[in-house]
């Protein structure tokens, strides 16, 4: 039996150390009437067996060609070496370390990892991870309304929509209000009127489009009525865009896929959130603090856990009892791989080719939306409904266009992300795949399923 | 002995391991706009692709681990994580969530099946993938619960959360975030809750009860059906949770005991790995009366095809983004379909034999059994008068093997709480034995003995009052 290693005689002679006779006098204590029901579960498979059929399964998603879908996920250049490291066994098969002498190993690089997100961030506290960008930006919402005592959030419509989703769901059952600021033709967040019943504004640059805000703006509107700014960030973006503690944000939060994660359909990646010090005791999480051991050498350890859950019960700061550590080990291991010029290299990278692909086309008579000031990804307007277009590019072999929801009001649209790794040929096969599908050219000319 | 060093205090400015694909073109200035770019680079590692491979290796070699040897961490449920799974996940790493669901069909239908087996394994009506870790999934599961209860007009009465004395940590922090109130029930003399004292906090004003269930002790609740009964005679919801389903999986179905929500740890039961705190997943089954609420969206089947029913009006909504933690899904899907039922029946029963076998090595070698009977697939132990269970747990780390539990649950004093899981040989287990009598031994011969364990890990005892008296969380940059 796969992974159990008991043979007839060792069960025997557990049994008769226990001092029943059957195993399943061990399992008197269930009621009768629910033991062992029968369960209709597929027949077991071998492991040549299961591997072909996952082989099947896999073969009927599109992986491997030229993709230019972002909305959160972006794929980024890996090195082969930050897999390696970072999905070592020990790694890979630890627990929480809550044994700190023989868990060195995952306290430090998270140390590392906490010092790394600061660096990025500009903001001296970052937790050991979170489950994702949008349930931390939810947990910093909550943390923004302990602090400062209100009980609404403002919340720009250009912030991710699902982040916008996650935050309704936490914020819901506490009674705590969400308002939304509407969006400028420009596709970017206007500076709100903040009321002094705001505990935060939570603001995303560069927004779920694509595009740059104003950050220095949010976060002077912010401060003006005593709320605290809450930035929510692309890592990866960070490394050549301003970081959130030069403009003085309170909260930096997002998702970390960008900085070494796959893909792997959404999750899991992880969250991070690094605050200021005036929000460290209200900061959600497991951290990991330095200091020393009894014969004076430096060591880590989890601190400061009267703020968790397994202490504190129902007055902890959140229920959340783990980290994405081994994505945030990824990210660590990563980022330690290309350094401060390889981040930068590839950050710029992903500006150039995203700014390449737009002015491909636009000069192939695409509808780009008119704003410059973008990052990795940017809007265009299209003829059928987005899902539509998505759908037709992928039968052609390209994976693009995530479609922009009706809430913006910019009727049919996707969005388009390149990368470092978007290649001229891959621009050539969007361009064409885009002619085929009746979106660039003579309006009309073809139905196109 | 000189300190092990930072990443960031290896290597040389001008060093690096990893060279992206590079695009030279417009300055970022020009592109973005001055005010948009920050002023100083972060301070990021400069090392060598080989100062990277020897750190994190050497890292690694500081961390102990199940590959590296016996973890028994009660509630943990630290078992073998199959090499197979890696290699399982490694074909759909390259998958986008937003491409066109026509084009991810395979991860489409296999998370479908995985929400059927679920289902099937815990009795419950539905399942939703969605939730990243088992308190997640907790949140979920509560959520769910108060919306139902808000949909039948009793959100307002309805303000109280039960949870027996033992129960996890999260269940309470759970209630608090879903914004209830939290009333304790005590733990009886057997070791399962008390069954008066839980009649008298049930009332109309409950909204949910939540168990696990076998305990956090290791032992059945004897009077589940009964419990259930009494909990839905006045309208409260019972919730599984499911940290403890190891006990029982393949054998008994929290469907079938009674629960209207179960969350699933899938990195305890279904062997996706800890991965040093996470990422965990936490899947939530519900029985058809939550089923509206369960967040959006779901993977369903349209005839030969699978969507993402994303139109759920009575959802709770979103409890993260995209579809849940995906890479380990595949891990448990590929657990599943390897055992089978039969297998997962033999998981439990070994799980459920080894902790009984290490039960009663633990007592021969002179511990203390907290309700001492048979147990499920952990149990809880104290050491004798006079030691600390502390002290006992560092001189196991001397040894080579991790400690179990230490200190919860809360009702028990110095509380061992061991769960050594059904993938342990006996030899395993009677060595972990022997280490503990030997322990015990040199204890009671020489007093000075626990007070300096451990003395041959990476490093000793810490002082952990000044890490959280002035908290040190990054580098300083100052260091040499």
């Amino acid at each position: 039996m796969p992974y159990v290693p008991h043979t007839d005689d060792d069960v025997r002679r557990a049994l008769a150390a226990i001092g029943v006779d059957r195993v399943d006098d061990l399992f008197a204590d269930v009621p009768a009437e629910i033991l062992d029901p029968p369960l209709d579960l597929p027949a077991p498979m071998d492991e040549v067996t299961l591997l072909a059929h996952l082989d099947a399964l896999a073969a009927r998603d599109q992986q491997a060609v030229p993709t230019f879908l972002g909305g959160g996920v972006r794929r980024h250049f890996i090195p082969a070496v930050t897999p390696r490291l970072a999905l070592q066994g020990e790694f890979v098969t630890a627990y929480t370390p809550y044994q700190a002498e023989v868990s060195q190993g995952v306290l430090q690089s998270t140390f590392e990892f906490q010092t790394m997100m600061s660096e990025l961030t500009g903001l001296p506290n970052s937790n050991a991870s979170m489950y994702d960008g949008a349930s931390a930006v939810a947990e910093a919402a909550l943390l923004a309304v302990r602090q400062t005592h209100r009980e609404t959030v403002m919340v720009s419509r250009a912030v991710h929509p699902e982040t916008r989703e996650v935050l309704q769901t936490y914020l819901w059952p506490l009674d705590i209000d969400v308002e939304v600021v509407d969006l400028e033709p420009s596709l970017t967040t206007p500076v709100p009127g903040v009321g002094d019943h705001v505990a935060a504004l939570i603001v995303q640059d560069p927004n779920h489009l694509g595009y740059l805000e104003d950050m220095p703006a949010m976060a002077a509107a912010a401060h003006a009525a005593g709320a605290l700014l809450i930035a929510v960030v692309d890592p990866l973006a960070l490394a050549v865009l301003r970081e959130p503690g030069s403009y003085g944000a309170d909260i930096a939060v997002g998702d970390g896929q960008v900085l070494g994660v796959p893909m792997q359909f959404g999750g899991p990646a992880f969250g991070f959130m690094v605050v200021t010090d005036a929000l460290l005791r209200q900061l959600p999480g497991r951290l990991v603090g330095q200091t020393t051991d009894v014969d004076g050498r430096r060591a880590f350890v989890l601190t400061l856990q009267a703020r968790e859950q397994h202490i504190r019960r129902s007055k902890a700061k959140s229920n959340i009892c783990s980290n994405h550590q081994l994505a945030a080990l990824l990210a660590t291991v990563n980022m330690a791989a290309l350094g401060p010029t390889g981040l930068r290299e590839m950050a710029e990278a992903t500006v150039r080719r995203a700014h390449r692909l737009a002015a491909a086309l636009r000069g192939a008579g695409a509808d780009v939306a008119p704003n410059e000031r973008f990052f990795a990804e940017f809007v265009l307007r299209t003829r059928a409904e987005g899902a539509t277009v998505r759908r037709r590019l992928a039968k052609r072999g390209v994976r693009a266009g995530v479609p922009v929801p009706p809430e913006y009001g910019i009727g049919n649209a996707v969005t388009l992300a390149a990368t470092e790794l978007t290649t001229d040929a891959d621009i050539e096969a969007l361009l064409a795949a885009l002619h085929d599908v009746g979106e660039l050219g003579v309006v009309g000319t073809e139905v196109v399923a | 002995m000189s300190d092990f060093p930072l990443v960031f205090e290896r290597g040389m400015p001008g060093r690096r391991a990893a060279r992206p694909p590079v695009t030279e073109g417009a300055g970022m200035a020009e592109l973005l706009g001055e005010d948009a770019l920050r002023a100083h680079p972060p301070r990021l590692p400069e090392v060598s692709e080989l100062d990277l491979v020897r750190h994190y290796t050497q890292l690694a070699h500081r961390q102990f681990s199940i590959d590296g040897n016996f973890y028994p961490l009660g509630s943990c449920t630290m078992k073998y994580n199959p090499k197979l799974h890696e290699d399982a996940a490694d074909r759909f790493l390259d998958l986008h969530p937003y491409q066109d669901p026509d084009h991810a069909q395979g991860i489409l239908a296999l998370l479908h099946g995985l929400q059927g087996d679920l289902a099937t394994i815990t009795g419950m009506d539905a399942i939703s993938l969605q939730p990243a870790a088992g308190a997640h999934g907790e949140l979920t599961g509560i959520l769910m619960i108060r919306a139902f209860h808000e949909a039948n007009g009793e959100g307002e009465q309805r303000r109280v959360v039960i949870c027996p004395d033992g129960a996890h940590g999260t269940n309470p922090a759970t209630a608090s975030m879903a914004g209830y109130d939290v009333v304790e029930v005590p733990t009886g003399p057997d070791g399962e809750v008390d069954f008066a004292a839980f009649e008298a906090a049930l009332g109309p004003d409950t909204a949910a009860v939540m168990l696990t269930n076998p305990n956090t002790l290791g032992i059945f609740e004897r009077r589940i059906l009964r419990m259930s009964a009494a909990a839905h005679a006045v309208g409260a919801q019972l919730y599984y949770d499911g940290a403890n389903l190891n006990a029982v999986v393949g054998r008994a179905r929290p469907g079938d005991m009674g629960f209207d929500v179960v969350h699933l740890n899938l990195h305890k039961t279904f062997t996706t790995p800890h991965g040093g705190g996470g990422p965990g997943t936490g899947p939530v089954g519900v029985k058809a009366h939550l089923a509206p609420f369960l967040p959006a969206p779901l993977v369903a089947r349209e005839g030969d095809r699978f969507v993402l029913d994303t139109d759920r009006p009575r959802s709770i909504g979103r409890m993260r983004s995209f579809y849940g933690n995906v890479g380990n899904l595949v891990r448990a899907y590929a657990y599943i379909r390897t055992l089978g039922a039969e297998g997962l029946r033999r998981v439990s029963s070994m799980a459920v034999l080894n902790a009984n076998y290490l039960r009663v090595r633990m007592k021969e070698a002179g511990f203390t059994i907290a309700f001492d009977r048979v147990n499920m697939h952990e149990f809880v132990a104290q050491p004798p008068a006079g030691l600390r269970t502390l002290d006992i747990a560092k001189a196991l780390l001397d040894h080579g093997v991790h400690p179990m539990t230490v200190y919860f649950p809360l009702i028990v004093k110095e509380a061992m709480m061991v769960e050594p899981t059904e993938t342990e040989s006996l030899e395993t287990l009677d060595a972990y034995a022997a280490i503990l009598a030997e322990v015990l031994e040199r204890a009671q011969a020489d007093p000075g003995y626990l007070a300096e364990a451990p003395r041959s890990t990476p490093v000793r005892r810490l002082d952990e009052t000044t890490a959280a008296r002035k908290p040190v969380l990054r580098y300083g940059f100052t260091a040499g």
